[in-house]
């Protein structure tokens, strides 16, 4: 299971500012290990983010996104106390899903 | 200048603005540009991960006696965290010893939660998902604490005192295969290794510079690194025999250059190159 994410949302006028960091190795497949063995690829896929259900983001990532990404974007809308929700699924299928609360 | 240069250099400069860039668009230093990463990086700095995993493995019952760090003195009471890194190194009288805060760690693990000190210091240094080291979380928790608070570790304590010496006779020892001291790289300004400007720890501004930000978040190893790791890799490219965790020779230099930020913020978890 992976660790959880952290989440920073805040209401800036009128939109919403979101800050996430990740928790995730981001293998990029093209790595050796000490024994000369190719690593395999081990990388987000999908990231996926709702606010109070209604989806603000989908993105599909790739092996060029960096070791514990850092994600900041913005979406028009949201107020104090609604819930952002962000979910991320690798390519092992392994997923993950936190939420915040807008401050 | 010919036209084109001139448009595109207004539109690096208006970029620039735009990005709410202050400094000049074509900087003449290579530091000047790391500072610019640095600065970029700041805002989503992982250590953040580390810090939330060593605040979860601080407050949960672990080891063979299924004990948590609430009984944990690191100087300030059993379990307080708050600026205690900023007077560490310290003398414990528990222990006996001075000692610095992974140091500290690793006598509440086996002293109060019952860990072996093979098993405890298994992974001192972490590797990946799969090698993640106890130590660089929870310092990274504790450190955190400290953010902003000013350094102050006892020097008028003789035991400390007397490791802080210790520390300064070391950093001036010359030794290994490569005949070199701690000063050889660190006793002057204007050094680097590549491209990585050396901070001149003989002065003091250095030494607050460099001390209060470590722990620090290293994004070429994708990794937290403790201040004991930044000694053993300095002591590996002076090609010293392995500086042993939590050795008096560890913690000296530590209570050394610990004592010469007195004075200065804390300001960890940083994040480095």
């Amino acid at each position: 299971m992976a660790d959880p994410m952290k989440i920073r949302a805040n209401a800036v006028g009128d939109s919403t500012e979101v800050k996430v960091l990740m928790s995730h190795e981001m293998e990029t497949g093209q790595r050796k290990d000490a024994q000369g063995k190719v690593i395999p690829a081990w990388f987000i896929q999908n990231v996926h983010v709702t606010h109070n259900d209604k989806v603000v983001l989908a993105a599909q990532w790739g092996t060029a996104v960096s070791k514990n990404p850092f994600m900041s974007f913005k979406f028009k809308g949201g107020a104090k106390g609604d819930k952002v929700k962000i979910t991320w699924v690798d390519n092992h299928n392994d997923t993950r899903t936190d939420e915040a609360t807008i401050a | 200048m010919p036209r084109t240069i001139r448009r595109i250099v207004a539109g690096i400069a208006a970029a620039a603005v735009f990005g709410g860039v202050v400094a000049t668009a074509l900087a003449d230093s290579t530091a000047d540009e790391i500072a610019k990463y640095r600065d970029a990086l700041q805002d989503g700095n992982p250590a953040e991960l580390w810090e939330a995993r060593g605040e979860d493995m601080w407050k949960t019952p672990r080891g063979p006696k299924h004990v948590s760090f609430a009984s944990c003195d690191l100087g300030l009471g059993a379990g307080v965290v708050k600026g205690a890194y900023a007077q560490l190194p310290r003398y414990f009288a528990d222990a006996g010893r001075v000692m610095d805060l992974e140091t500290r760690l690793l006598w509440c693990m086996t002293e109060q939660q019952g860990y072996t000190r093979a098993d405890a210091t298994k992974n001192v240094f972490g590797n990946g998902s799969a090698k993640r080291s106890d130590f660089e979380a929870l310092a990274a928790y504790v450190t955190s604490q400290s953010q902003g608070v000013k350094m102050n570790v006892p020097l008028d304590e003789p035991h400390v005192h007397e490791m802080y010496a210790l520390g300064e006779k070391m950093f001036f020892y010359r030794g290994g295969t490569h005949d070199f001291a701690c000063a050889t790289c660190h006793g002057e300004d204007g050094k680097r290794i590549r491209l990585q400007d050396l901070p001149n720890l003989t002065k003091v501004e250095g030494a607050q510079k460099a001390y209060t930000t470590w722990p620090a978040y290293r994004v070429s190893q994708g990794e937290l690194r403790t201040f004991q790791w930044r000694l053993n890799d300095c002591f590996r490219q002076q090609r010293f025999p392995e500086l042993v965790f939590g050795s008096d020779a560890s913690i000296a230099l530590t209570a050394y250059l610990a004592g010469r930020a007195n004075g200065a913020e804390f300001q960890g978890p940083a994040i480095k190159r």
